[in-house]
């Protein structure tokens, strides 16, 4: 005689208390990202009036609300250079969060990301193709070629990782495995690329490589930020089997949910927001490695609070990066791959020596 | 339905249970099970599952949670065909719970027990607020019937072995099953909570009426704790009924190859007590 699910005594005292203490911490979470998204504010004005010509905040505000009130340079250094560095810095920072984030639990690796993994080094193997052998795609503008054909082997590193996924009867070590196969692979054909390119070639490849954000520009942001909208929303549609992941591979098949096609959905859209982002603006690394593992520990990993908080952090990482390439070396505008470098490998190494501890 | 085969599965269809008719499962050419027949598994009893590494114990528990096809064969549920994939309306009624949970989890326990209710019952992220409090309130009630709802709030990977196999077992319990199935749920527990968890084990198969296995390396909780016993040898069943029939020095000399006894003890429960591997000429004549 089972009892039906539903008659149950009135919650006791202690229960209640357990409850509301629950709730207490959902409301923490909200807190913690409404919190994040503020820093993403101040950090994005500060980047917009960071730059070598002075902005005050209030010529800043005035371009932006009232376009008519200011000079002709005013606005364009505004709207065509400050503007889009700053938002792409967002919206590429958001995507790799979130991509990090998914990676990380459908291939239950702490370590994967799109850098890690060999969707940026295709990428930059894609770019640098087209950079050295002057590439025509039909019907893609000559301005987009760099962009259009990093993506296809972004999409195409993605499409391996998928098909050794389902080779390999979904075994997550095979999938890591064959990624950091991937990265060795393209970095050796870059070397490549790089050791046959004319001087001028080289010139455009090795400053394609180290990731900057300096190329952005309108229309791409509309791309971007169109495909992290979508990915997002189908990755919170998805948000309970994913945490449900976390309790194991079985468990979850067990709960009836089909893991070969959460994975191969999660890794298909992975593959299209890493690949749009790292065609953009070059190879960043660290933010999709680091800003989840931050987000673990602010948020845990309910993935409803665990995927916004990745793209958030992610996104507040890469603004701040993008500020300190704008005043590491006054004047210069230092490549914001370098500076995601030279910060992620700290804290990477403070993650591996971290998780090692938890092991042993 | 076919009226046929075995006088066995005619007579035990319809009983309320889970029977098991002819399953096959191979690993390429290696098969592991081999037509695996068994009678009625009941509703209300927890079923120990027995034998040596290799025997295939664990492959038959997967195999009954979908988890691994099996090339031939047929389960039934009360007499009703049930599907050898975990896809469906299937997942609602067997739930498995694997040897090892995974470690350096963020999630708590509370939280944990959610999201197995959750997972797939399609609540989306705008779920309404009585869906959600009536959610929290289920998983806190199965964690105060095992016990462990003062650990509600604490995060997994902080929990002690003993305390995540509760928590475990409460992410099963949680989607309120028909079958549990269990792969070697006291391997990592301390004397205390193995006997918590079988007893909470056999109270919860009883009030809830669901068919439960269990696979065991130990033969004397089989005897004390469990109902029935099903006896595995090189992907066949050796024994299967009441854990005393079962388990007895002839068929421990024959699977295990070592010289047992079975004593009863003053207190009514009967005690194995393994006096050494059996001599060379037993063992060749196996």
């Amino acid at each position: 005689m089972s009892i039906p699910l539903n008659a149950r005594p009135l919650p006791l005292p202690h229960e209640t208390a357990t409850i509301s203490q629950y709730r207490r911490l959902t409301r923490r979470r909200i807190a913690c990202l409404v919190a994040i998204l503020l820093l993403i504010a101040a950090s994005l004005l500060f980047d917009f009036n960071t730059g070598p010509s002075g902005l005050p905040v209030t010529t800043l505000l005035r371009t932006i609300f009232d376009r008519a009130s200011v000079d002709e340079p005013t606005r364009v250094i505004v709207w065509q250079i400050r503007m889009p560095y700053a938002v792409m810095a967002l919206l590429v920072g958001a995507s790799l969060g979130v991509s990090g984030a998914e990676m990380q639990t459908v291939l239950d690796n702490p370590l994967a990301s799109p850098y890690t993994l060999g969707v940026s080094a295709a990428a930059a193997f894609g770019a640098s193709l087209a950079i050295v052998l002057d590439l025509a795609i039909p019907g893609v503008p000559q301005g987009w070629i760099v962009s259009a054909n990093a993506f296809v082997f972004a999409l195409l590193s993605a499409a391996v990782l998928d098909a050794v996924a389902r080779w390999r009867g979904m075994s997550t070590a095979g999938v890591v495995l064959m990624g950091i196969a991937l990265v060795f692979a393209f970095h050796a054909l870059v070397s490549l690329i790089q050791f046959i390119a004319s001087a001028d070639a080289l010139q455009g490849l090795v400053f394609w490589t180290l990731g900057s954000l300096a190329r952005a520009n309108w229309q791409q942001i509309g791309v971007l930020a169109v495909a992290l909208a979508v990915s997002l929303s189908l990755s919170m549609r998805n948000a309970w089997k994913l945490t449900a992941l976390r309790l194991g591979e079985d468990r979850a098949a067990s709960f009836g949910i089909d893991i070969r096609r959460l994975r191969l959905g999660t890794l298909l859209r992975v593959a299209v927001l890493s690949a749009l982002a790292v065609s953009f603006v070059g190879t960043i690394g660290f933010i999709g490695l680091i800003a989840p593992h931050i987000a673990r520990t602010l948020l845990g990993e309910d993935h409803r609070f665990y995927l916004p908080g990745s793209a958030l952090l992610g996104a507040l990482m890469l603004s701040l990066a993008s500020i300190a390439s704008k005043i590491l070396i006054p004047g210069v505008l230092v490549p914001v791959g370098i500076v995601t470098a030279l910060v992620g490998i700290p804290l990477f190494l403070g993650i591996v020596l971290r998780s090692q501890g938890r092991v042993s | 339905m076919n009226t046929m085969t075995t006088t066995t599965t005619t007579t035990t269809t319809r009983a309320p249970g889970l029977s098991i008719h002819d399953l096959t499962v191979r690993y390429g050419r290696r098969r592991i099970l081999d037509s695996l027949a068994a009678g009625v598994l009941p509703r209300g009893e927890v079923t120990a599952l027995l034998g040596p590494n290799g025997s295939g114990k664990s492959t038959l528990l997967r195999t009954l949670a979908g988890l691994t096809a099996a090339s031939g064969g047929r389960l039934t549920l009360d007499g009703e065909t049930l599907a050898l994939s975990p896809s469906g309306a299937r997942s609602h009624s067997v739930v498995y719970l694997p040897q090892a949970l995974p470690a350096g989890v963020r999630l708590q326990v509370l939280e944990s027990v959610r999201v197995a209710y959750c997972a797939t019952r399609g609540h989306g992220f705008g779920s309404t607020h009585t869906t959600r409090d009536a959610d929290i309130a289920h998983a806190l009630s199965v964690l105060q019937r095992l016990g462990i709802g003062d650990l509600a709030q604490r995060s997994l990977d902080q929990l002690s072995g003993g305390q995540r196999q509760l928590a475990g077992i409460a992410q099963a319990l949680v989607r309120d099953p028909q079958v549990l199935l269990l792969d070697e749920p006291l391997s990592a527990l301390d004397l205390n909570h193995q006997f918590h968890v079988m007893q909470m084990l056999r109270d919860e198969t009883r009030r809830r009426n669901m068919v439960t296995v269990v696979v065991l390396h130990d033969i004397n909780t089989a005897l004390r704790a469990c109902d029935r016993a099903m006896l595995l040898n090189r992907g066949g069943i050796v024994g299967f009924g009441r854990p005393a029939d079962v388990v007895t020095p002839d068929s421990l000399m024959d699977v295990f190859g070592v010289v047992a006894r079975i004593e009863p003890c003053s207190r009514g429960t009967h005690q194995i007590l393994i006096d050494g591997l059996a001599p060379q000429a037993d063992m060749a004549s196996r």
